[in-house]
């Protein structure tokens, strides 16, 4: 469930938020701005910063979403008869949900901002060992994107086996 | 071991293959060993299935292995628990069935014909194999130091702890759960350092493995949720995480609803609760994140403080509102008598009765483990220094299981493999620091303390290290006595304590010479060959499993103890009197008790030992009718002998178990080996069963339910007229309650 409430959040930030992008915001925000300005504000800078690829696979995750919330909706309206089915069908939405969400995070880590602050304790050496991991072990988005063939195909074999 | 003495040697590039083969040639050394100590019982008996739940095993696996994969997902078990049956494809975990199965069709197609007996008997041990190299990776995921995961496979191949339970024809559960169980938290490692769909889709495939397996996999299912949460706590929240974590449960959860007899539970239990709620709050904490990358600190303060609040706050209010209404399931049985050790004794006597639910001893740590045991709190103290996401991961492993293991006997399984990993972490870092025999010449000790600086801060100008001989030549040689002397205590623990298969009894002569005591298999064999095929056997539950493989015929109840009440109606028929207990027999058609008597031989595992948990089982059902006050004396003694009470001498357990024993004495002398006692000098009477059976010890011990008399009499005044007793006016018009049924 908190998977789909953060879901729906995020497809609620992106709808209130979409007539924003035609007035041009701030470029910069103030200390103490609203909740609202400040959803603004990230809704621009992410449309400034992500790129086509990326994207899409957000308008993918967001879909699944929508997906998801649907059949929920349906079983608290309609009730859950064929559970089978209903369980499998959301959990195919919110695992793929879950696996494209890793996908991006994989592919678009470095073209997204990243956060990375001056290193002067123990936490932020980690910080820095994870970098050079990541650099080192190289995993290339082919890499990434074979991974999540893997972990899709596994999750629709489940799903169908479980759909009964 | 051996190798750290090479390295010397061969150090070098050109050397690295050498290591790397000599690597190889330790682990498969070590799998060998773990395979052949657990042979004792093979050797020293024969090729046979232990104890109780592995006959049920047993014969599922023949089942499966006879009428193939989807006959055994539909079977209708009507040979147990007469009359009722048992829905067995959806009530067992397959996994271990599916094993043997598939490793004996693998076989037979490389035309190796083997007999599914011998798999099964020797899958344990084989799989205690793949169990020492699951945990040379695990703990080499732990520690940059070879000798590490080489200890940990060697102690996790012969510790005792483990041992116990996969030695040659236990052919439980664990024999592969305990592999799965290390394998899946090696992968669940590797995922967690490289956050990569796959290995985190592979933690979820040998979960899903794991779950078909074992009822312990809730274990992991609450684990790696805690681990992550730790982690997250301690503000290392990564995009490793993430990945690792949502898809080890998204698949995970997936994969475990496969089996039948977890279907819903993943969603519905309180016990798998947890990794639900990390798996949302790992959303939140994933998109917090992702906000926060656009964002200054400030505001993104602000936000996230009032986020968690809200979402916390709503949803721990939604899992009270849930479990209140009973959409989610309250907590297992079982898992409350994990934090309320009484608990079980109160509410669940059928739990408390067995004994490996019990709390455990504490000599039973040292039995267990050896030196081990106290090396393992100095491998946790090394984890907090080196504190990475794995170590994290040992850390809570050692403490949650280390409280299990002290609540249950049989959880000690669970800590084994931690404690393994902890121990192997402490003795490597030892050797390491003492075995390097290096000269101190300058150029060594230059590079010793460059070395140690890295370690020691404080150590860095001064040279400072380990270089006499003397010292270095005490604490090798007292690890390598405490090496020895813990592969010798394994060695004697496991040829003496875990060895016996317990179908098979053996005993020393007073000559020395072995002596053994085959009174179960004689007596399930006698069952085989003189009872029609459908003849109920009634039994107190421990032998069910035993009944139903050995001697093939239907029984009243079995191990798997899935009704409370079924169990508790043999309870009362048990320790009723006969008038009352007759009655119960022929309702539910019995037509042979068993019984299991070691007065003779002095075996203490009989019914009369385990006679008061029927009696609490039954007065669990029946309160009014069975009393556990009325079978102690009035100063509170169990007592079988001459003072024993009524209540229990007309028992009949107490008749079944003593019925003509003294005409094996001396008139008058007749001794109850067990409980050191002298019986009353006649035996009881027994009116409405009839001994058709006494094993060779007197072990086992078959009785004929008599059918009703010929003429209509009740059988108390059948058995005074054969006697040829007079009757008795007085007693036929009072007279004792009426046999008849129908």
């Amino acid at each position: 469930m908190p998977a789909k409430r953060h879901a729906a959040s995020t497809t609620s930030a992106s709808t209130a938020s979409t007539p924003a992008t035609l007035s041009s915001g701030p470029a910069t925000l103030k200390t103490n701005a609203s909740a609202a300005e400040i959803a603004q504000h990230v809704w621009q800078q992410y449309l400034a910063t992500t790129s086509q690829r990326t994207m899409l696979l957000d308008a993918f995750m967001a879909f699944l979403v929508l997906v998801g919330g649907l059949q929920f909706l349906y079983c608290v309206l309609a009730g859950n008869y064929p559970f089978n089915a209903f369980l499998s069908g959301f959990c195919a939405a919110v695992g793929q949900f879950v696996l494209t969400a890793s996908l991006r995070m994989q592919t678009s880590d470095k073209s997204g901002p990243v956060v990375s602050k001056p290193s002067s304790k123990g936490k932020n050496a980690r910080f820095v060992d994870d970098d050079d991991e990541e650099q080192v072990s190289g995993y290339s988005h082919e890499r990434a994107f074979a991974d999540y063939i893997f972990g899709s195909l596994i999750l629709h074999f489940f799903c169908i086996n479980f759909i009964n | 071991m051996a190798e750290s003495s090479l390295d010397v040697l061969l150090k070098g590039s050109s050397g690295r293959n050498t290591r790397g083969l000599l690597r190889i040639i330790i682990l498969l050394t070590i799998a060998a060993a773990a395979v052949s100590s657990r042979l004792f019982s093979v050797i020293r008996f024969e090729s046979i299935i232990h104890e109780f739940d592995p006959w049920f095993n047993f014969r599922a696996t023949k089942y499966l292995v006879q009428n193939g994969f989807y006959s055994f997902w539909d079977w209708f078990d009507d040979r147990t628990w007469h009359p009722l049956g048992r829905v067995t494809g959806g009530t067992l975990y397959p996994g271990l069935m599916v094993t043997s199965g598939i490793i004996y069709h693998i076989l037979r197609f490389l035309t190796i014909p083997v007999d599914i007996r011998n798999i099964c008997v020797l899958l344990a041990p084989g799989f205690s194999g793949l169990t020492a190299l699951a945990m040379y990776f695990l703990t080499c995921e732990m520690s940059s130091s070879p000798s590490a995961g080489l200890l940990a496979a060697a102690f996790m191949g012969i510790t005792p702890g483990y041992i116990s339970r996969s030695v040659a024809g236990s052919y439980d559960n664990e024999a592969i759960a305990i592999f799965l169980l290390v394998f899946t938290f090696f992968l669940w490692i590797k995922a967690v350092k490289n956050g990569s769909i796959m290995w985190g889709a592979l933690t979820a495939l040998f979960y899903g493995y794991m779950v078909s397996a074992w009822g312990g996999y809730v274990f992991i299912t609450n684990l790696i949720p805690l681990h992550v949460f730790v982690l997250i706590c301690m503000g290392r929240y990564s995009t490793r995480l993430y990945i690792s974590y949502t898809t080890w449960y998204a698949l995970g959860t997936l994969g475990s609803m496969q089996i039948p007899f977890v279907g819903f539970l993943p969603i519905r239990n309180s016990d798998h609760m947890s990794a639900l709620g990390i798996f949302g709050l790992i959303q939140l904490v994933a998109f917090a994140e992702f906000v926060r990358g656009y964002l200054p600190g400030k505001q993104f303060q602000k936000l996230l403080t009032s986020m968690v609040f809200l979402v916390f706050g709503l949803g721990f209010a939604g899992l009270i509102l849930l479990s209140v209404s009973g959409v989610i399931a309250p907590w297992s049985g079982r898992f409350y008598s994990l934090w309320d050790t009484g608990y079980a004794k109160i509410h669940i006597p059928i739990i408390a009765s067995v004994s490996e639910h019990q709390p455990t001893a504490w000599p039973a740590f040292f039995f267990d483990l050896n030196f081990l045991i106290w090396l393992f709190p100095a491998g946790v103290f090394i984890c907090f220094q080196k504190l990475k996401d794995e170590h994290v991961f040992v850390i809570i492993y050692a403490v949650l299981s280390s409280y299990f293991a002290g609540v249950m006997v049989r959880l000690m399984l669970t800590l084994t493999p931690i404690v393994c990993v902890a121990a192997a972490l402490a003795l490597s870092a030892i050797l390491d620091n003492f075995l390097v025999l290096s000269k101190p010449d300058p150029e060594a000790v230059a590079k010793a303390s460059s070395d140690d600086s890295k370690s020691f801060r404080s150590s860095r100008n001064a040279v400072v290290g380990i270089y006499s001989y003397f010292s270095k030549t005490v604490v090798t040689c007292s690890m390598s006595l405490y090496l020895l002397l813990f592969v010798a205590h394994c060695t004697w623990v496991t040829s003496n304590a875990y060895s016996s298969p317990s179908v098979v009894l053996a005993s020393k002569m007073p000559d020395g010479s072995q002596f053994i005591i085959d009174d179960y298999r004689e007596a399930y064999y006698w069952l085989r060959q003189n009872t029609p095929d459908n003849a109920k056997i009634m039994s107190w539950w421990d032998y069910g499993y035993q009944i139903g493989g050995m001697a093939d015929r239907p029984t009243l109840v079995d191990n798997n103890t899935w009704n409370n009440t079924h169990i508790a109606t043999v309870g009362k028929a048990m320790s009723s009197r006969e008038e009352v207990s007759y009655p119960i027999l022929r309702q539910h058609d019995v037509d042979y008790v068993l019984v299991v008597f070691g007065g003779l031989l002095g075996y203490s595992g009989d019914d009369l030992n385990k006679f008061l948990w029927m009696v609490r089982i039954a007065e669990g059902i029946w309160p009014d009718e069975v009393n556990e006050r009325d079978y102690f004396t009035s100063r509170g003694e169990y007592r079988v002998d001459e003072e024993a009470t009524p209540t229990m001498k007309n028992s009949l357990m107490y008749k079944m178990s003593y019925y003509n024993y003294n005409s094996l004495f001396p008139a008058g002398q007749a001794v109850d080996r067990v409980r050191g006692v002298k019986l009353p000098a006649e035996s009881p009477q027994l009116n409405t069963l009839e001994e058709a059976f006494t094993s060779e010890n007197w072990i086992i011990r078959i009785y004929k339910v008599k059918d009703l008399d010929n003429l209509g009499r009740d059988h108390n005044n059948a058995v005074a007229f054969d006697k040829g007793l007079k009757r008795k006016r007085a007693t036929k018009k009072k007279g004792p309650r009426v046999l008849r049924t129908e």
